[in-house]
């Protein structure tokens, strides 16, 4: 049986490639907006593009279901969809998910932003998310904000003027800075390999 | 590390790819959706589609392209031309495009650049500008040194077609204030040439912007790629018909790039 994956649908993002993604790696992929969805799904996967404060603002109907559901099933957060699982952010007004405690900050001024382009990964700990992918390989980042965890998540980081965590895992979350339904093959087996979790 | 991006654009017409692709080993070389696996097969960091239909129709279709091609291509994907509002732009990121690129819209109605970035965000908002020599000294305007001679550059508009006096260093500096996430730079004088990107051109806009800028025009040989990282200063670096007449691959660029310690995803 493949595994039913629910993207939430919050706004206007780009949903296409991560739902090819997933179908891809294996999964019956959902976009959707409902609550039941999300309830009778194996996996969520969290995607995000566009302003912080917009996103919260935009999934406060689903904020509830998202965070009961992430204690009992894998979720995926994607590029904002990392940043929205932290405490707050510094981008707008809004709590966020808070599923990992920590800020989230724009990055530092030294550097140009937004962080665009391939940067590649150096992996702290070992992580399911991370099978057949190794330190020095390459995905696609485009983001202007950062997170900083207070809690030891980090699997990945990337390098951009400061630290960045790229891959960051509790429990059954895990999430990505970078976007694995943009990074080519790297980026499938990423998503494959969610995949593989969501049909534990 | 961040890497330089290489950056193949096709031009498209009512749904083809034109200006002849010349590759044996491609079923289809008139097929968007073909060329984009191809060159994500090589190695290329992006794919810039350049919308050159000139009816309704052709951009419909275009619309279907880019659905094609999200569905099977996994790299970030750019489609630039012809767009004139906010509702152009929300329909190709809807169809699965990552950022579209504007350009004589945005001169005729700076505020489209403004608007599309905060609803989209700037992440997805591309500034194409278009700029050309100007040998004049003139006070209000940036003027550069060259080994041709010092000129300030112009903005044109429609394909290239049209003038508009605007200074082109000043004009990025205004996009990016505006909210455009990246600059397409093309240089009109070296467009076509392939004897190199205009370098001077490249480093005035990267040096007087922050946002990443892709220099675009005059690629002809290997080094031409290394020159506008190098010295250009550009963050990525586009080509046409260097990719489709197959006299290099990405992967050849790529390579000779990282010999000479340019950092690329290989």
């Amino acid at each position: 049986m493949k595994p039913q994956i629910a993207i939430v649908d919050y706004g206007m993002g780009n949903l296409r490639s991560a739902y090819r993604g997933l179908e891809r790696g294996g999964a019956k992929p959902v976009i959707t907006d409902k609550k039941e969805d999300l309830e009778a799904s194996d996996a969520i996967v969290l995607p995000g593009v566009g302003a912080f404060e917009d996103a919260m603002a935009n999934l406060y109907p689903l904020r509830e279901v998202i965070i009961k559901e992430a204690e009992k099933k894998p979720m995926l957060g994607i590029c904002l969809g990392l940043q929205l699982l932290f405490t707050c952010s510094e981008e707008g007004e809004g709590r966020g998910l808070d599923l990992i405690k920590g800020r989230v900050v724009r990055l530092p001024r030294n550097v140009k932003i937004p962080h665009m382009g391939w940067n590649s990964l150096e992996i702290k700990r070992d992580s399911r998310l991370l099978a057949g992918i190794k330190s020095g390989d390459y995905f696609y980042f485009v983001h202007s904000y950062y997170a900083q965890p207070e809690e030891e998540v980090t699997v990945a980081t990337t390098s951009y003027g400061v630290e960045i965590p790229a891959i960051v895992e509790k429990g059954n979350v895990f999430a990505t800075q970078f976007h694995p339904e943009k990074s080519g093959k790297l980026g499938l087996k990423l998503l494959k390999n969610f995949v593989g979790i969501a049909s534990e | 590390m961040l890497t330089k991006r290489i950056i193949p654009c096709l031009d498209v017409k009512d749904g083809r790819v034109v200006k002849g692709v010349h590759f044996k080993n491609l079923r289809d070389a008139g097929s968007p959706v073909e060329l984009a696996r191809f060159y994500d097969e090589q190695g290329a960091d992006e794919l810039v589609f350049l919308d050159i239909s000139a009816s309704h129709e052709g951009r419909k279709t275009m619309i279907e392209v880019v659905k094609a091609t999200a569905d099977q291509v996994f790299i970030p994907l750019t489609v630039g031309g012809g767009i004139s509002e906010v509702e152009d732009v929300r329909r190709i990121l809807k169809a699965g495009a990552d950022k579209t690129a504007i350009n004589t819209a945005a001169v005729k109605n700076p505020e489209l650049i403004a608007k599309a970035a905060r609803r989209f965000g700037s992440q997805c908002i591309v500034a194409a500008i278009d700029a050309k020599r100007v040998y004049e000294e003139r006070e209000d305007r940036y003027v550069v040194d060259t080994p041709e001679g010092r000129c300030w550059f112009e903005v044109y508009i429609y394909g290239g077609r049209k003038g508009t006096g605007k200074d082109a260093i000043a004009w990025a500096k205004e996009v990016e204030a505006l909210g455009a996430g990246e600059i397409l730079l093309t240089s009109m004088d070296a467009d076509g040439t392939k004897m190199g990107f205009d370098i001077p051109l490249t480093r005035a806009v990267a040096e007087e912007t922050s946002v990443p800028v892709i220099a675009s025009g005059g690629a002809g040989k290997v080094e031409h790629f290394y020159d506008a990282f190098a010295h250009g200063k550009a963050d990525a670096a586009l080509a046409a018909s260097v990719f489709h007449y197959g006299e290099y691959t990405v992967q050849d660029i790529k390579a000779y790039l990282k010999a000479r310690g340019i950092e690329v995803r290989l």
